[in-house]
């Protein structure tokens, strides 16, 4: 590393060298058997510089390469944007805890037994449910250097159990699911377990709806499904800059109901998405986006942010390690409100509740709008679950969806990188086969 | 790599299969935003992997460096043997010794930077000639891939493609309203299948900024016409999936719904996928697993008779194989995959199609599409209202969603004007994206659900 930046310094005003390296082993479950045991390691070199005043940039596979991606990031720095920014020099950074020894340590015997539990448990319920389900462990390391003394590094653990089950009757296909994942060892199936059985429970009768508009509750999952690519999207800082944001011109405006606050923050402990600096070296912090409703910062990367005359929030991200970073999300917060999910079911005249909207992303979304079809919801009449529902597609807008909610539940739970409560929708569109 | 040292490898296991894979790309990237360009790079990537089958058990490991690969082949056998408490099926193969390399017409391999630069800076200046745009995204990636396949049965194939696509997508935006249109290209590493295209990017940009003053549809059953892109889209996503045998080969339930001679469709409707149709995004000679390629009816005269598959799936499906078995890179497994995937054309042309809708909806262009066996939505980027056998208003984008038992029964008409889609990319298992193609000509479907206001 150090002699690819100093070979680099010698062509270019500013260098810095990003490697990651990772070894990932999924142990995967096909209709209910342990079909395959993977292991999966890489590595992947960045160059990054600024030769008269604009950026390039080259990746390889390979540390050995020196020579070659020096030539091809000065090759391309021909071309590159203008840079506005300075690489970070020696930095403070924040202690965040996102690595466990024993998840690496971890017996891939132990990992096969763990996927064995959770799927015979979830049939124990539901024999003949179809599974399929991973244990994976992985270990990321990363490294940076820059040519103004910057350095920074970390190692991140992650342990991951997922299922997916299908239950066909007829030409009927039900989809239940659930995950769960963390930096450290997950032993316990029990919440996986728990979730899935539940779904099954509620599935096993249908209901029908009618088009129309009505209240929609998204559950934790739901809320993942539907809701989080409209809003990463909009306080990208960079979709900000380019004007493509509704939110753009809205900081300090109260957008969102008075009760709904959102922080991205990568210091939450254990996430698979926290760390305690992002790609560029920035040390990690909280920002919040939405606090009581109003529109709070953006975020930001070094270079998107010099465009937009402000500071770096930590977001700067390089996808699979071959792009120039850019703003991501991190670890995203709802914060909880009051009601049980149970009250949010009770108060409800008639209405859905929303699992999974499968495709919702695939259409509008710089504009806000998500539309999907339920793979997995439920029909609430007079305050009570009365079935599943079926050939059923739910619209809206986050920003009519989320400007007045009918109330925000109790209880979060971390789906991937998201921690949210149940979020209860005024009114949404249905459509519905008649 | 040597061969002799791949060989070697081969040679050193107790399983009851083995196979290597060995990969080196290079690849360009351009993206500008707005006027700016973003990101121009150009990655280069190399590495492989082991596959070891024991008992039905499979062990995989991917690397960047080889080393000694007789450890790899080592590691994916003791793998493999954690996992094995069966029987191994394979379908049979022929060992096949071979070597490809496709040249493109206008080779994306051969061309400079700065020529690729160029033409997505002619396209950027004409979507900023159009008045009232506000930004654009402009993704250009090309990638070059050399592929050395070799198993413990013989064979040993090494091949060598481009593939190329382009994603423009403008955005309008009136205060807090943005809304956005899309054009999606690719090749099979032909450069000039891209080039000559300012027009289109033009009506794409006009149309971003339409879309402002657009109404929205009101949710609910229509009569669709879907464009042979879209329409493509569909095949892929609402049957296509569904073809795919790793669904199928260990689902006792699916397999009965998904029986060769079932009735699926009207007695018009064929539908086809097959990487041995050259020259298209999903071409190729040889799968992931060594297969040759073929062409398979999936769908014919409205009945299901064939289904794609891997080496596994066919041998237990008892099927012939088809040479489905694809990896997006060196780092996954080769699973079923699409490859080109269309509806073949009948008759009818497109005022026959739309004359006696009286109220419907035209639906064209892609935006998206995903799929859960027997449900699936795709997206259309751009839609009409039809109003007498007319094409009357523009309207936003919709949704489309359906059930695919009751859907494609639902096609009451196809037209004549097959045309393929090389845009995007398919994802499937975390693998993506893949390239493929699909196709079709216009086709009429009753009693479609369409999510909207």
């Amino acid at each position: 590393m150090d002699e690819l930046l100093s070979l680099a310094t010698k062509v270019a005003q500013e260098a810095e060298v990003f490697l990651v390296s990772y070894e990932e082993t999924p142990v995967v479950f096909e209709a209910n058997r342990l079909k395959q045991v993977q292991t999966r390691s890489g590595m992947s070199v960045a160059l990054r510089i600024v030769r008269h005043g604009r950026i390039g940039l080259a990746t390889s596979t390979r540390l050995d390469d020196r020579v070659s991606l020096v030539e091809r990031a000065v090759e391309v720095s021909q071309f590159g944007a203008t840079a506005r920014f300075e690489l970070p020099s020696q930095q403070t950074y924040p202690q965040v805890n996102v690595y466990d020894p024993a998840v690496e340590a971890f017996p891939v015997e132990r990992m096969i037994e763990l996927g064995e539990a959770l799927i015979s448990r979830v049939r124990e319920h539901t024999p003949d449910l179809l599974c399929e389900a991973s244990v994976t462990r992985s270990v990321t390391t990363l490294r940076i250097l820059n040519s103004r003394g910057g350095q920074a590094g970390f190692q991140r653990s992650y342990f991951g159990l997922a299922l997916e089950g299908n239950l066909i009757r007829d030409t009927d296909v039900l989809f239940v699911g659930d995950g769960e994942s963390s930096s450290h060892l997950i032993e316990d199936t029990a919440t996986v377990v728990a979730t899935v059985t539940r779904q099954l429970d509620l599935a096993k009768r249908q209901a029908s709806v009618s088009s129309g508009h009505m209240p929609v509750i998204f559950t934790p999952q739901g809320v993942v499904s539907a809701l989080i690519a409209p809003l990463a999207s909009a306080f990208n800082g960079r979709v900000v800059l380019q004007g493509a944001s509704p939110l753009g011109h809205r900081r300090g405006e109260k957008v969102f109901d008075q009760r709904l606050s959102l922080k991205d923050d990568a210091t939450v402990a254990q996430r698979p998405r926290s760390r305690p600096c992002d790609d560029e070296g920035v040390p990690s912090r909280a920002t919040y986006l939405i606090s009581n409703g109003v529109v709070g910062e953006f975020l930001y990367d070094l270079q998107t942010a010099g465009l937009a005359g402000t500071q770096s929030t930590g977001n700067g991200e390089r996808g699979s390690g071959t792009v120039l970073p850019g703003p991501s999300i991190s670890s995203l917060v709802f914060e909880t409100g009051e009601p049980t999910f149970e009250e949010l079911v009770q108060e409800m005249k008639e209405g859905l509740i929303v699992e999974q909207l499968m495709g919702a992303s695939q259409t509008n979304v710089l504009g806000g709008d998500f539309s999907g079809n339920v793979l997995l919801g439920y029909k609430v009449e007079t305050g009570e679950i009365v079935g599943r529902v079926k050939d059923t597609v739910v619209s809206g807008n986050v920003y009519q969806a989320l400007g007045n909610l009918v109330g925000i539940g109790r209880h979060g739970r971390w789906v991937g990188a998201v921690f949210t409560p149940a979020l209860c929708c005024q009114k949404l569109t249905v459509g519905s086969k008649t | 790599m040597y061969r002799d040292q791949i060989a070697e490898a081969l040679q050193s296991h107790h399983a009851d299969y083995v196979d290597i894979r060995l990969e080196e790309s290079t690849a360009t990237r351009i993206h500008y935003r707005g006027r700016d360009l973003e990101d121009i790079s150009q990655p280069s990537s190399s590495g492989g992997n082991v596959r070891a089958l024991v008992n039905g058990g499979w062990g995989f490991v991917s690397f960047n460096e080889p080393g000694d690969l007789r450890e790899k082949v080592a590691l994916a056998v003791r793998q493999a043997n954690l996992v094995g408490k069966d029987t191994s099926h394979l379908a049979p193969v022929p060992p096949v010794v071979d070597r490809v390399e496709e040249v493109a017409a206008k080779d994306c391999r051969f061309l400079a930077l700065a020529d690729k630069k160029r033409l997505l800076d002619e396209y950027n200046e004409v979507i900023w000639s159009t008045p009232k745009v506000e930004t654009s995204v402009l993704g250009y990636a090309d990638k070059h891939r050399r592929v050395v396949f070799a198993n413990s049965e013989g064979s040993y194939i090494e091949q060598g493609h481009s593939d190329i696509s382009l994603r423009v997508t403008v955005v309008a935006r009136d205060g807090g309203d943005v809304q956005q249109a899309g054009l999606s290209l690719g090749s099979r590493g032909d450069f000039g299948q891209i080039e000559g295209l300012h027009q289109q990017v033009k009506e794409t940009a006009q149309r971003a900024v339409d879309l402002l003053a657009a109404p929205q549809a009101k949710a609910g059953e229509y009569c669709v016409v879907l464009d042979p892109v879209l329409a493509g889209v569909f095949t892929h996503e609402a049957f296509g999936h569904l073809s795919e045998a790793d669904f199928t080969y260990e689902n006792e339930r699916l397999k009965e719904i998904m029986v060769l001679g079932r009735r699926f469709a009207a007695q018009h409707l064929n539908i086809v996928d097959g990487a041995a149709v050259p020259g298209l995004r999903g071409s190729y000679k040889y799968d992931d697993e060594g297969v040759p390629a073929t062409t398979t009816y999936l769908i014919k005269e409205g009945v299901l008779v064939g289904r794609l598959h891997s080496r596994e799936t066919a041998a237990k499906m008892g099927e012939p194989t088809t040479g489905n078995a694809r990896a997006v890179d060196y780092r996954y497994p080769p699973i079923v995959r699409m490859t080109n995937t269309y509806i073949e054309p009948q008759g009818l042309s497109f005022q026959e199609i739309i004359a006696d809708v009286k109220e419907g909806i035209y639906a064209k262009n892609w935006y998206g599409g995903t799929t859960s066996m027997e449900m699936f939505t795709f997206s259309a980027g751009e839609a009409y209202m039809i109003r007498n056998g007319r094409v009357a208003e523009l309207l936003r984008p919709v949704v489309l969603t359906g059930n695919v038992f009751t859907t494609l029964k639902n096609i009451d008409a196809i037209g004549s004007d097959l045309d393929m889609n090389q845009g995007g990319g398919c994802g499937k298992g975390g693998q993506s994206p893949l390239p493929v193609s699909n196709g079709s000509p216009h086709i009429r479907i009753q009693r479609c659900l369409i999510g909207g206001r």
